[in-house]
């Protein structure tokens, strides 16, 4: 066995990627309503330039997506978030 | 049928302290006289803007919830729209869950206030 092993050899490392699952934190914590009037919460849905992270990215899912890219959009409205920017974080 | 709404406007920095109270007694006026109720009110202060408006870097938060008609809301909206004094508004009708939310963010900040006193 050990012999077998030592047969294959890689020169780099193999990088064994695990995946972890994204999941909706809205239906994990069971948040049913997504405040406007919190901007440092909406900030973890933005990237720097201050535009509304995709889908894909932060697991969101569509339903809850919706609300938070609207709650986004009154808080820019609001000036509590700014529309473009650099540097948010 | 009343609905619950919740509306929040910025008022111009350049407004001093008891011209603030009355552009707020103002509001609150239009929504009492048109047979709304006034649920809460929050006074945020001075605060910076995330982007400048009408050349101006700040300006005084308000919030009011209310309940009331939805005629009122074109009303009270118009009136925001002829006042100087106010830069940016925004009304917005909250659902269940919203209500649900804001009571019990109250809440919250009662308790908290019962256990610093």
């Amino acid at each position: 066995m050990a012999q077998n092993e030592s047969e294959i050899r890689y020169l780099t490392p193999v990088s064994v990627e695990v995946k972890k699952k994204k999941y909706c934190r809205f239906k994990k914590n069971r948040i049913k309503y997504i405040d406007y009037k919190d901007p440092e919460f909406l900030k973890k849905f933005l990237n720097e330039q201050g535009k509304i992270l995709p889908r894909r990215i932060t697991g969101t899912s569509l339903k809850y997506q919706r609300k938070v890219a609207q709650a986004i959009k009154r808080a820019r409205h609001i000036a509590l978030l700014p529309y473009v920017t650099d540097m948010l974080k | 049928m009343l609905n619950q709404y919740e509306t929040v406007f910025i008022a111009t920095p350049v407004l001093s302290d008891t011209q603030m109270k009355e552009a707020v007694k103002k509001f609150k006026k239009i929504i009492t006289d048109n047979t709304g109720e006034i649920v809460h009110e929050e006074n945020w202060g001075l605060r910076k803007l995330a982007y400048p408006i009408q050349k101006k870097s700040t300006g005084f938060y308000y919030l009011i919830e209310f309940k009331a008609e939805g005629s009122l809301i074109n009303k009270l909206e118009t009136e925001y729209r002829r006042d100087e004094r106010i830069i940016r508004f925004l009304t917005f009708k909250m659902d269940k869950y919203a209500i649900e939310y804001s009571e019990r963010k109250r809440k919250k900040e009662q308790n908290q206030k019962t256990v610093e006193e």
